[in-house]
């Protein structure tokens, strides 16, 4: 093993942070979601989305959906099952009642997401009460459990693979928070007693349950009537746990997603605070930039992936190289080595210690300083008791007092200064918004820093400054396409949207690729309105005068004088060959990769690529 | 390239009152100079210092005057030789005239070019500017500086101005401080100019940008209020991260006699088909692009792509404005964009500051959506935050920042602080002792702020640019240590934290940190030394005591009587890597003493199933190449002496190679590996 030279080479694409969502197949997680399907789930509605009232069914399944597309792209390592249970046929291993698994063909019961499984997951409400029907498990005279059962075959479906490896879990969707209350007395008992055996055999076992309860209109869902005792919860823990009557789907989404992803620690570091004061904090990477996945070459013929193997090979004999070579830069004409360690030894600087530096108002964070996406620290009592308590008090004090943190944190690929900014907890409506803790923001030093004195042009001068009514003005415009209720992240990714529909349409051999919506486009028909026109006319009047369309025109005049050389110059030269006839005796082989550029460039087309794509882009153009 | 090429004459003062920052001065020039040395190379530089004894310079022989200074070196393309020369600046004996200074460098600037090359010419002066100048002969200094000034515009030069204050320029007189300050600031009006006041050797290393980088407009087009109204700007980067350069490989395969050679390394990747029996090398055009799509791989042609992706009309267009408390500041994404109204053109300057100046007073930002170039394929969406200039000729501006996704953002759940136990909450004494270290732990006191990030020098950059100076003359030069000055940024100001002892003590006697006494051996040891890398003293000799009571349920060492059961036990304490490695090592040891001391084969049985075992940890480890070692190597001792059963029985087992299918560094196949005892021949028994 030892230290990988290239690794002291990698540049920010590949800082280890990012790994964090190229999640590995060493860390996966394992879950079941368990759905109840009793009657009860298809009679009780709530207020959807559209103001349509939706079955507590299908909110279950709509969320599940969701969950599974999201989790094909960014974390496909995982395994799920489905699994309903109150069926009224049933499909398991175990060939216990009322249950049933769901799966599609090409797949093991728990086993990886496919393209296929979400296709047909997607409308399994059509087919539902048809193949799987539903009907209650557990009646009166009857010995049958089917909830036992259900816990019986998750706990079964998630015996494989070890539970040092993988995360295993079951999400349980149920809006009946009392499963056995039309029983007797002693047969409640014992069911109860069974029930709860079996919940805490799969939790010895390392599997964790999880309850997402869905509230009817009319009564809250008591976790306390059963259901707490199954999931283990007590105490604080069970107030908080509804906190209020989540009865919207969304909240439930909500839920969900954050339920979603368990947390992962990127690294633990040490924040030394003073002498002898060092605390330990887990990092976290909670905003990341999503990239589609890595690409795998295939041989076009076989559509097997193929291996890449890089070598090193030395330009001036052509022998092969073997050991990590050294390295050099070119300098007072002369070549100065390095050794990779001697790199690692330039860059460690107080390695995996955060250390604190002092503290700086707020307002000392200037809009500017910024290079990468922050991370998140949160304490850790798990190797340092103590750490906690000391992270708490100043995290208040740096809240109270409006201040942030500069520290150096010395990662050993990237050795920055950074500054932490406490972040108090936000809740709405029960829900963590933003989680308490601190935010690492990377730094920027002097070179990184381009100068205003720099980008502004000389002028003789001063700069022309709007006056009061301008002001007044853009104000009035500003109130007229004022968003209230903005979420700093709530669009998705056009670009990534449009991928994985690509993806999953050819995956499926589908033949049309299904329409996305790209929900960064702008709200055209709200600006214009007649109050945001009749705004922006004042203010365009109060800056530009009556000079607008002129100045807005004026750009299409304006073509610089270089350019426009360039242009004439194109269009001369794209008259002097007889292109169609070139084209016909197919000899445009013949021209230089400048004279084939001339035409593409006359003809707006573009110009990259090598000679035979260009020569190909011309007669198409020309309809050849 | 030849149109960047930037004239620049260095004014250093070297009086005696800087002779305290003159070492940093010293490596803060020869620092430019290094990096023109790399990345432009035909730079040319002139070196001025002034305050010196002697005199020597054009003008004090053509017309008199001009004392103190002496032109080091006159106007050349940057060499080695230079960075030499400012690594041992003269220590002058008077105090310079700044202004003298700055006429002899235009004086340089202007023989050397006569008036080509407008706004490549560049002056640079740092002094402490705390000495008079002289008076002039006729007119006030404004005058005489006005003069210079407006003769700087015509010849199309900038001037720098880096002033050394603060502590560094100990007791000085203010009045004439003030003058001097007030003399260069007339320098502004007229032309282009940066001054900058530093006050510490820290921000005096990262006063002056080392590597002049063009800027370069991302975007020029219109900011689209609404279809009805748009502004015309121009987006530039306002930050980007300089990264530490990538070196190139070095081969050394070329004989020391070939005068010529490149020493270059060629990196070459081969595309070979996986099956293992064919090792053909595949050519680009048979290769398709496959893309992850959950367990299948969908390949997709460049061609097919291009008909389907998302292809966005390139524009700025504003998708709302809203609180700025709606955007966190942790969101932020990226490096960060400057937004300009296009220069020279007045209304969209105005409308720019009229929407910048109302933000601001309505405390508001924008949202943004870009597509910077036409052809980009992604769309990206961000917040634009007004910046109001307090620079009268520079314009108002936008930041602009990007913001993350929804996919780019994981919500997790962390317990509320509320939700701990009450010996976790902090108490009033804690929290005040808290505070005290917030509020008096202050790097911005009374607006001098300390490691603003403007003035603060990568070091990391620094070190690896110092240490090339060095290795370029002694090639075997260990890297040194961080200098005192650099040390500043990496650890706090010894300074500072001396003048808040009272407010550490208080941090120590409240706060008490303890190791988890549950914690395993092996990682509260890796603990225990990084602590006494940081001189600790914490450690209580309650946290040694508990080390030593510890119960021994630790598994350390292969046994004789149970090696398997000890070595899985010794994998699975996964705490810390050195643990694999040493019981790995262990039962490679162990399977070679089975080997040696087997009577008659009776040991064999165990070796066995210490292979077995291994193998497994091997695969685990994703390791192939040291079992694999070892199999050749079980595999030649029984050829050599002709042993039989062992062979078969490892057979028996499929205890052969690991191969590739099973770790993915293997270079043996699943072929190779099921053959490799099968085609032993072992020798006939003596």
């Amino acid at each position: 093993m030892g230290l990988d030279p290239e690794d002291v080479f990698k540049d920010e694409e590949d800082d280890p942070d990012n790994e964090f969502f190229q999640q590995s197949e060493s860390s996966k997680e394992y879950v079941v979601y368990l759905v109840d399907a009793s009657p009860k789930m298809f009679n009780t509605t709530c207020p959807g989305n559209d103001q349509k009232d939706e079955t507590h069914f299908h909110t279950s399944v709509s969320c599940i959906a969701g969950s599974l597309k999201t989790q094909i792209i960014s974390r496909s390592y995982d395994e799920v099952a489905i699994c309903f249970f109150n069926t009224r046929e049933k499909k398991n291993l175990q060939d216990l009642n009322g249950v049933f698994v769901f799966n599609v063909a090409e797949r093991e019961h728990l086993d990886r997401p496919t393209a296929r499984l979400i296709k047909e997951f997607d409308c399994i409400e059509e087919s539902f009460m048809r193949e799987i029907g539903s009907q209650y498990g557990i009646v009166p005279g009857s010995r049958e459990n089917s909830l036992y059962n259900a816990l019986w075959v998750a706990q079964a479906l998630l015996r494989k693979g070890s539970i040092k490896t993988a995360d295993k879990r079951i999400l349980l969707f149920t809006n009946e928070d009392d499963p056995f209350g039309s029983l007797q007395d002693a047969a409640k008992k014992d069911m109860t007693r069974t029930t709860l055996q079996r919940a805490k055999d799969a939790q010895d076992l390392g599997i964790s349950i999880e309850l997402l309860p869905l509230s009817r209109p009319d009564s809250e869902f008591n976790v306390s009537t059963f259901y707490a005792d199954l999931i283990g919860l007590d105490g604080e823990d069970l107030a908080q746990f509804m906190p209020s009557a989540s009865q919207k789907l969304e909240d439930m989404k909500d839920q969900l997603r954050k339920r979603m992803f368990t947390k992962r620690v990127v690294r633990r570091i040490e924040f030394h605070i003073a002498n002898g004061l060092s605390i330990a904090l887990n990092t976290y990477a909670l905003i990341r930039p999503t990239v589609p996945g890595a690409i795998t070459w295939l041989d076009s013929v076989t559509n097997h992936p193929l291996k890449t193997e890089r070598s090193l090979i030395c330009e001036d004999t052509g022998a092969l190289i073997q050991e990590p070579p050294k390295l050099f830069q070119p300098y007072r004409n002369e070549n100065v080595k390095f050794l990779p360690e001697e790199i690692a030894e330039i860059k460690r600087i107080s390695p995996g210690k955060l250390r604190l530096l002092g503290f700086k108002p707020l307002s000392c964070l200037k809009d500017y300083y910024n290079l990468r996406p922050s991370t998140f620290v949160y304490p850790s009592d798990q190797e340092v008791v103590g750490s906690t308590c000391i992270f708490i008090a100043l995290h208040r004090s740096m809240l109270k007092h409006k201040r942030f943190a500069v520290a150096y944190y010395g990662a050993s690929s990237h050795p920055q200064l950074v500054a932490l900014v406490a972040q108090d907890e936000i809740t709405s409506a029960g829900a963590q918004m933003e989680p308490p803790g601190m935010h690492m923001i990377y730094l920027p030093y002097s070179d990184d820093i381009r100068d205003d004195e720099e980008i502004f042009p000389d002028t003789e001068e001063d700069a022309p400054r709007a006056d009061e009514d301008q002001i007044q003005k853009a104000a009035a415009l500003i109130k007229r396409i004022y968003v209230k209720d903005f979420s700093a992240f709530q669009f998705a990714n056009p670009a990534l949207q449009r991928h994985y529909a690509v993806l999953q349409a050819l995956a499926l051999a589908e033949d049309d690729i299904p329409e996305t919506i790209d929900e960064t486009a702008p709200d055209e028909e709200g600006l214009t309105r007649p109050a945001v026109v009749k705004a922006a006319e004042a203010f365009k009047l109060s800056v530009y005068g009556d000079s607008y369309d002129e100045e807005s025109d004026m750009g299409k005049e304006k073509m610089s004088e270089a350019s426009r050389k360039r242009k004439a110059i194109a269009e001369n030269a794209a008259k002097d060959y007889d292109w169609g006839n070139l084209a016909d005796k197919g000899q445009l082989k013949n021209l230089t990769v400048g004279d084939l550029k001339v035409y593409l460039n006359a003809h707006n087309l573009p110009v990259s690529g090598k000679k035979e794509a260009l020569i190909s882009r011309i007669l198409t153009h020309m309809g050849k | 390239m030849a149109r960047n090429k930037e004239k620049l004459v260095l004014l250093l003062d070297v009086g005696p009152s800087m002779h305290g920052v003159l070492s940093e001065v010293e490596k803060l020039c020869s620092m430019l100079v290094e990096k023109k040395l790399i990345f432009s190379k035909y730079d040319e530089l002139g070196v001025v210092v002034f305050g010196t004894e002697e005199s020597k310079n054009d003008l004090t022989t053509e017309v008199g005057g001009y004392q103190n200074i002496t032109v080091l070196q006159d106007i050349k393309v940057v060499d080695g030789d230079l960075v030499d020369t400012l690594q041992k600046l003269p220590r002058g004996r008077v105090d310079g005239d700044f202004l003298d200074a700055i006429v002899v460098g235009m004086d340089m600037l202007i023989k050397k070019y006569k008036d080509l090359h407008k706004g490549k010419k560049r002056l640079c002066l740092i002094t402490n500017a705390i000495h008079p100048i002289k008076d002039s002969f006729e007119g006030s200094k404004e005058d005489q500086v006005m003069t210079i000034a407006e003769q700087m515009a015509a010849q199309g030069m900038k001037i720098e101005s880096i002033v050394v204050r603060g502590r560094l320029s100990r007791d000085a007189n203010k009045g004439v401080m003030d003058e001097n300050d007030h003399l260069l600031s007339i320098f502004s009006k007229k032309t282009h100019t940066r001054i900058v006041y530093v006050d510490t050797p820290t921000s005096l290393l990262g006063a002056l940008k080392t590597r002049r980088v063009t800027p370069v407009t991302v975007f020029r087009g219109h900011l689209e209020l609404s279809p009805h109204m748009k502004i015309k700007v121009w987006v530039y980067k306002k930050t980007q991260e300089e990264k530490f350069p990538t070196l190139k490989k070095y081969s050394e395969k070329a004989p020391a006699s070939n005068k010529l050679a490149t020493h270059q390394v060629k990196v070459s990747y081969e595309y070979k088909s996986v099956d293992g029996s064919s090792t053909s090398v595949i050519p680009p055009e048979q290769r398709i692009k496959g893309y992850r799509y959950g367990p299948q791989v969908v390949p997709i042609s460049t061609a097919e792509w291009d008909a389907v992706k998302f292809k966005p009309e390139k524009g700025i267009k504003v998708l709302g404005f809203t609180d700025a408390s709606k955007i966190k500041r942790h969101c932020y994404m990226k490096d960060v964009y400057l937004f300009i109204a296009e220069p020279g053109n007045t209304r969209a300057t105005l409308a720019v500051s009229a929407i910048a100046r109302a933000m601001k007073e309505m405390n508001a930002v924008a949202i943004l959506r870009c597509v910077w170039r036409q052809g980009q394929q992604n769309v990206v969406v961000g917040v634009l935050t007004p910046n109001i200039s307090q620079n009268y000729k520079i314009p108002d501006s936008f930041y602009f920042n990007v913001l993350p996704f929804a996919e780019d953002v994981r919500e997790y759940q962390f317990p509320s602080f509320n939700s701990f136990p009450a010996s976790w909450q902090p108490n009033d004494q804690q929290q005040k002792a808290a505070d005290e270290l917030v509020q008096m732990l202050d790097l911005a006191p009374s607006g001098k702020e300390a490691l603003l990030p403007e003035f603060t020098p990568n070091p990391v950059l620094e070190r690896f640019y110092r240490h090339l100076e060095l290795k370029a003359k002694q090639p075997d030069a260990a890297v040194p240590p961080l200098d005192e000055t650099l040390k500043n940024i990496v650890e706090p100001d010894p300074e500072l934290v001396a003048e808040n002892k009272s407010v550490f003590d208080a941090l120590h006697r409240h706060f008490e940190l303890r190791q988890n006494p549950k914690l395993k051996k092996s990682s509260r040891q890796w603990y225990q030394e990084k602590q006494s890398g940081s001189n600790a003293h914490v450690s209580s000799g309650q946290a040694v005591n508990s080390i030593e009571n510890q119960p021994p349920v630790k598994i350390e060492k292969i046994g004789d009587l149970t090696p398997v059961q000890d070595f899985e036990a010794m994998m699975s304490q996964r705490d810390n890597p050195e643990w694999v490695e040493k019981a790995i090592k262990e039962l490679r040891e162990k399977i070679l003493a089975l080997l040696i001391h087997s009577d008659e084969g009776d040991k064999y049985q165990k070796a066995v199933e210490c292979v077995a075992a291994l193998r497994k940890g091997y695969i685990l480890e994703q390791e192939p190449g040291p079992y694999n070692d070892l199999m050749h190597h079980i595999r030649q001792y029984c050829e050599e002496k002709g042993i039989k059963s062992l062979p078969q029985l490892l057979a028996s087992r499929d205890l052969t190679l690991i191969s590739k299918s099973e770790a993915e560094d293997s270079d043996v196949t699943a072929e190779e590996a099921r053959s490799f005892f099968v085609k032993m021949e072992p020798k006939p028994d003596v």
